[in-house]
């Protein structure tokens, strides 16, 4: 049976393609990961990160290869609550007239009936979510008068209320205070022994050397992956951001 | 005396309902306004104003042929009103031009299409209530196909109206917990369509838009709750319908123009004085006199 090469695989992305209208976005793109994985999604803005996140949780359709979510289809994937997805802090509307409370109920409307209308165990999972995320003080605070780290954690507890299986994070630790940095990493070691699996995208590369297993550079397909002491050198840096040497990467207004 | 009668509230507001004719204006009015104001919330907040004011002008030819062969307008309206939709969608998708200007082509072509049939079919169609509406000449059976379309409109939105929220909010999210999105966008299409159809009656096509955006504005002023939000912008709307059928009635104005402005008036006033997002902020002002 095919399916049991999956089975040991939460992430199995096989040669996938996006195209919007004729324009490539991503090709031949390979990503196998396991329980308890952490990866970081390097590349330079328009490289497809988005676009990697997007064909993951089946907002866009792929247009060659395959996609295995625990062994599974994504639609599959999606009626189990599989994946989550933590925009980054731009892609939403912050003016929203929402509630904490309410954005971290979302995380349970794909297990809910169809007036969305919350039982108890709801109410407790986004109560525990929230808590995690130290954000009881808030729960009725509209999501325009928090700060760009609050909100962050709002998804974060969002995401931890569907319990799913895979996080994919985007940009989880631009425009967040301390505080809420170091809450996020603590959570994702607790993500790690959990078994979950964290797929997130960042610019800063302090960060993929702090909490990633693995990495994946990107730059409209898979430029090196692998085990970030390894793949992350300057030589494939440099290749990823289409010539642009780490050092000014690295350098101190990074 | 006769002046001072004339002014006081208790016969400025009962007079008019001696007449059959306002008691059904002020009825339909209330009941479409109801309709708009709650589909309103949503397309403030999902940014479908320009969409709204295209389905709503396309439905043009729609009321114009149904008329013309004795269907329900609402059924021309509607199938103009989501093909409307489509053929933005369809012309976006296959040329370089921009949404903005693909939207407003397309709603003209079929709005000039609308004028043109009427002058060519001529047949006892009112132009005029078309346009501005006819509120205080609505016939029966027109009576019972919005009372009709508003339940239905009220109906859908009412039972998902937490999907909807969820889709405005974050369709990423809808999509990736298993949400069916693409029906959650049809079925708010369908119902901007619908809401068009019966708000036309009220205000007429050239202003239904403004039934489908300035209540959720307004009330998007007031609150940060969603609820609420859908509260006031209903609210809103009713008022300002009654308001705008009042004053056309003892000043002898255009009512759909009359009712267009009730909402802006209101608006103002909450762009000037609401609590939180108003200029002048009323609540620090009560503060400040503390």
């Amino acid at each position: 049976m095919e399916t049991i090469n999956y089975q040991n695989f939460r992430i199995e992305a096989e040669n996938i393609c996006v195209d919007y209208n004729g324009k490539v976005a991503l090709y031949d793109a390979n990503l196998r990961l396991k329980p308890g994985q952490i990866c970081g999604l390097v590349g330079m803005n328009g490289a497809g990160k988005t676009t990697f996140f997007n064909a993951l949780t089946g907002f866009v359709n792929i247009s060659k290869g395959k996609i295995r979510i625990n062994g599974e289809s994504v639609r599959s994937a999606q009626k189990d609550q599989t994946i989550a997805y933590v925009p980054q802090n731009e892609g939403i509307d912050s003016q929203f007239p929402i509630s904490v409370w309410d954005v971290v109920m979302m995380g349970r409307y794909g297990s809910m009936n169809i007036f969305r209308s919350p039982r108890e165990s709801d109410v407790q999972a986004v109560k525990d979510a929230i808590e995690r995320v130290d954000l009881t003080d808030h729960l009725s605070t509209p999501i325009g008068n928090l700060s760009g780290g609050q909100r962050k954690r709002t998804f974060l507890a969002r995401a931890i209320a569907q319990r799913a299986s895979i996080l994919l994070l985007d940009e989880p630790f631009s425009g967040v205070d301390i505080r809420t940095e170091k809450l996020i990493s603590e959570l994702f070691i607790q993500f790690k022994n959990e078994g979950k699996t964290i797929l997130l995208s960042t610019h800063d590369m302090i960060h993929v050397r702090e909490f990633c297993d693995l990495v994946l550079l990107i730059n409209k397909t898979v430029v090196a992956y692998g085990e970030t002491s390894e793949v992350f050198t300057p030589e494939n840096i440099t290749t990823t951001f289409g010539g642009i040497s780490p050092d000014s990467l690295f350098g101190p207004e990074s | 005396m006769e002046l001072c009668s004339f002014l006081t509230l208790d016969s400025f507001i009962k007079d008019p309902l001696t007449h059959d004719f306002m008691r059904k204006a002020l009825l339909m009015s209330s009941l479409v306004a109801a309709v708009c104001g709650f589909l309103s919330s949503y397309l403030t907040l999902k940014g479908w104003a320009l969409m709204g004011d295209a389905v709503s002008h396309s439905v043009m030819p729609g009321v114009v042929v149904a008329y013309a062969l004795g269907l329900p307008f609402s059924l021309g309206a509607f199938i103009f009103g989501v093909g409307s939709v489509a053929l933005i969608g369809f012309i976006k998708q296959k040329s370089r031009v921009k949404e903005d200007t693909v939207i407003g082509l397309v709603f003209t072509g079929f709005f000039a299409l609308g004028i043109v049939l009427v002058s060519k079919i001529k047949s006892n169609i009112d132009l005029h209530s078309i346009l501005f509406g006819s509120p205080l000449g609505i016939s029966l059976s027109d009576v019972k196909q919005t009372i009709f379309i508003s339940l239905l409109v009220v109906i859908l939105l009412s039972i998902f109206r937490k999907d909807l929220m969820l889709y405005c909010f974050d369709p990423r999210h809808a999509k990736t917990v298993g949400i069916n999105v693409f029906f959650l966008h049809y079925l708010l299409l369908t119902c901007l369509s619908l809401a068009a159809v019966v708000g036309l009656q009220s205000v007429g096509i050239i202003l239904v838009v403004a039934m489908l955006i300035t209540p959720g504005a307004t009330a998007y002023l007031l609150t940060d709750k969603f609820d609420n939000m859908t509260v006031i912008s209903v609210l809103s709307a009713i008022i300002s319908s009654l308001i705008g059928i009042y004053v056309s009635f003892w000043f002898d104005l255009e009512t759909g123009g009359s009712i267009v402005l009730a909402q802006t008036f209101i608006f103002l006033f909450a762009f000037l004085f609401a609590p939180r997002y108003g200029i002048f902020k009323l609540k620090k002002l009560f503060n400040g006199y503390k």
